[in-house]
């Protein structure tokens, strides 16, 4: 009883943790611009992808991370120079469109240059599964968890220690004032982009050995990401680490306690009632219209 | 990029030549086989090899000389595995290019939209797609190459029944491939007398089935467990029911017999079994058996052409290319009705799939036998029976 739940619960974390990662990325980005980047999920493809075509090229599998992780950072940066500072003044919802061109764009790159298969990333340590208190947890789920946490606490570093990230917080509030004060706010927003493309890559890197990986998984992660950061209320990284872990447990719950078919409908009834009653989600800001 | 250039090139300058010794021959009416398939898209595993195998035994037979003394020309459409564009095509294949025949159809869905116009245009068609209500009940002008669900069902519970089994768990995506198969399983085994304990389902864009697992494992009286699925899934049920530790018999469906799919699970995979055509085990066959040398070809000539592993889908493209060269053979003419008389009453045709016997009745003329039963060992399929 209790060996079921709490396989359950590890489903649902393990998950979940990929969502919040994937959740936070969005956050940060529409933090700093208002966009919603449907790009979002391509950056934890590019990262999982790359990882896996290097390593069979024969790079040790640390720095094949490491130029992974790099190789995301760019196309971040290239994503907001490329397709989104020439739309300057456009609108949000025009640029929330190029997001999502941009995004076909790059899986179809990633699919000519990958091909269609779904690839194999080994575990960071020992496949051996681990045991506790009759529920096994893959050994991966760890490392899911651990970096996940990791890069929870070094984003609140970042925003409330260094300057950068102060300046992305003070873009966010108001871009007007924070141009009068001297922050290069079109920096600010590549910043902004490199970064949350740094966490998708990161995500989609833990995760693949336990998801596999293609040049379509973004997609499906890059959707549940982004209702996880609705369910915790656009805009609040708190709120996207809980929507993204709630809406883990939740799904696994429903699969493994009601039935695998009401899955995904029981995380959608979660969304519209958390939607209904609380519009902003969990945690979602106050909105004062400006007049 | 630059190798679909040069592959184009290449295609042009053949069909240059081809164009001048026609020219220069005496010029035949070509006999037209027409085709759709999912060569691009979602189902282009299915597609690719398909046309790969269609391209090199067109040209194959035509450097033979033809069928009746003409040529053959394939004409080609990719539906993106789209059914609505699947009719679009099947429908410009019978108006403007005339076709004498139709082989293709890679998914259910294209077969199933295309059906009703072609049995309209009273055109043969042989689909190279799995589900059984493409030939049940049966639909005059419409044939199949593979196997359907049922007889992988068949053929599966047989061998749970033959190690002592009658209660099992199922775990089924729920997607067209998994959902008609978990009908047929539930169908089989109430026929069977066998019982389905635990049965549970996973969408094709889940990461983990763990949970779904767990409530199999914690079902009474579980004996074996069958997935019946498509895709990466099976691949994550696989390695998720080896994290779990579950010992009990673990069997696949056919959907995911390849060797990509050895590779996906890895040792996860060690001691599944599975119903698969004898393509993924050409050397263990028995040296009587009549197959043996058909299947041995295909791989051979396959893997010589195009420099990549050979599928199990070309195949189906091969068995319906052939079907429709022996009809046309044995017809005598490409009339229409001619040839789906001669189509329905073809007898014994060793395939690569199987041996064929049609009948009014059955329009796919394979039976559960031509599945066999391979177990992963040591990372490799094995021939149990």
């Amino acid at each position: 009883m209790l060996a079921e739940f709490l396989q359950y619960l590890f489903t649902g974390i393990t998950i979940g943790a990929t969502y919040a990662l994937i959740a936070l990325g969005f956050t940060l980005i529409y933090n700093a611009s208002h966009v919603i980047n449907f790009a979002q999920g391509e950056f934890l493809m590019i990262g999982g992808m790359a990882t896996v075509s290097l390593t069979a090229m024969g790079v040790p599998m640390i720095l094949a991370v490491v130029l992974a992780v790099i190789l995301a950072g760019l196309l971040g940066i290239a994503l907001q120079r490329l397709a989104i500072a020439p739309a300057k003044q456009a609108d949000v919802v025009t640029l929330i469109i190029i997001t999502i061109g941009a995004s076909i764009f790059i899986r179809g790159i990633a699919q000519v240059v990958w091909g269609k298969e779904y690839h194999v990333m080994q575990n960071f340590s020992t496949s051996e599964p681990i045991e506790v208190f009759g529920a096994v947890l893959n050994s991966q789920s760890l490392w899911v968890l651990g970096i996940g946490a990791v890069m929870v606490v070094g984003l609140v570093l970042f925003f409330t220690k260094t300057l950068i990230g102060k300046a992305i917080l003070a873009t966010s509030m108001n871009k007007e004032a924070a141009r009068l004060v001297g922050i290069r706010t079109q920096m600010v927003l590549m910043l902004a982009f490199m970064v949350s493309a740094l966490l998708g890559s990161v995500a989609g890197i833990v995760v693949a050995p336990i998801t596999f990986t293609s040049y379509d998984i973004g997609i499906i992660l890059g959707l549940k990401g982004f209702v996880a950061a609705a369910i915790g209320g656009l805009g609040s990284g708190v709120g996207a680490v809980v929507g993204g872990l709630s809406l883990g447990i939740v799904e696994a719950m429903a699969a493994g306690y009601i039935s695998s078919d009401y899955k995904d409908a029981v995380a959608f009834s979660m969304i519209l009632l958390v939607l209904f009653f609380m519009p902003r989600g969990l945690f979602g800001a106050k909105v004062v219209e400006r007049v | 990029m630059l190798r679909t250039m040069m592959r184009r090139a290449g295609k042009c300058a053949a069909v240059a030549a081809a164009g001048l010794m026609m020219m220069s021959a005496q010029a035949a009416e070509p006999i037209k086989i027409g085709s759709f398939l999912s060569v691009t898209g979602p189902a282009s595993f299915l597609g690719d090899p398909e046309l790969k195998t269609l391209e090199m035994y067109v040209e194959k037979i035509n450097e033979e000389g033809g069928v009746l003394g003409r040529p053959l020309e394939l004409v080609h459409y990719d539906d993106v595995g789209n059914a609505s564009s699947a009719r679009n095509f099947a429908s410009r294949l019978i108006r403007s290019d005339q076709v004498d025949i139709i082989v293709g159809g890679s998914t259910t869905g294209a077969t199933m939209a295309a059906v009703p116009l072609i049995e309209q245009a009273q055109v043969p068609f042989i689909s190279l797609a799995g589900a059984v209500v493409i030939t049940n009940p049966v639909k005059k002008w419409v044939f199949k190459t593979p196997q359907t669900d049922r007889m992988a069902a068949e053929r599966i519970l047989t061998d749970m029944k033959d190690r002592g089994i009658t209660k099992f768990g199922l775990i089924s995506g729920t997607g067209g491939f998994g959902s008609s198969g978990r009908t047929q399983t539930l169908e089989v085994a109430e026929e069977m007398g066998m019982e389905v304990v635990a049965d549970v389902t996973y969408s094709g864009s889940d990461t983990d089935m763990t949970a779904q697992l767990t409530n199999i494992r914690n079902t009474k009286g579980v004996e074996a467990v069958l997935n019946f699925g498509f895709g990466q899934g099976p691949a994550i049920v696989t390695r998720n029911y080896a994290q779990l530790g579950m010992e009990l018999p673990f069997y696949q469906s056919h959907g995911v017999a390849s060797d990509s799919f050895l590779e996906l699970a890895g040792s996860s995979a060690e001691g599944l079994r599975l119903p698969a055509s004898p393509l993924l085990v050409p050397d263990s066959l028995p040296e009587d058996d009549p197959q043996k040398e058909v299947v041995q070809n295909y791989k051979a000539e396959y893997e010589a052409r195009w420099d990549s592993k050979v599928s199990t889908f070309g195949a189906y493209a091969y068995d319906g290319l052939m079907l429709a060269v022996r009809a046309i053979e044995e017809a005598g003419s490409t009339d229409p009705a001619a040839v789906r008389d001669a189509l329905e009453n073809i007898k014994g045709y060793v395939g690569v799939t199987g041996e064929f016997n049609m009948a009014p009745d059955d329009h796919n003329g394979l039976d559960a036998d031509s599945f066999r039963i391979l177990e992963v060992q040591n990372g490799e399929w094995k021939l149990i029976n």
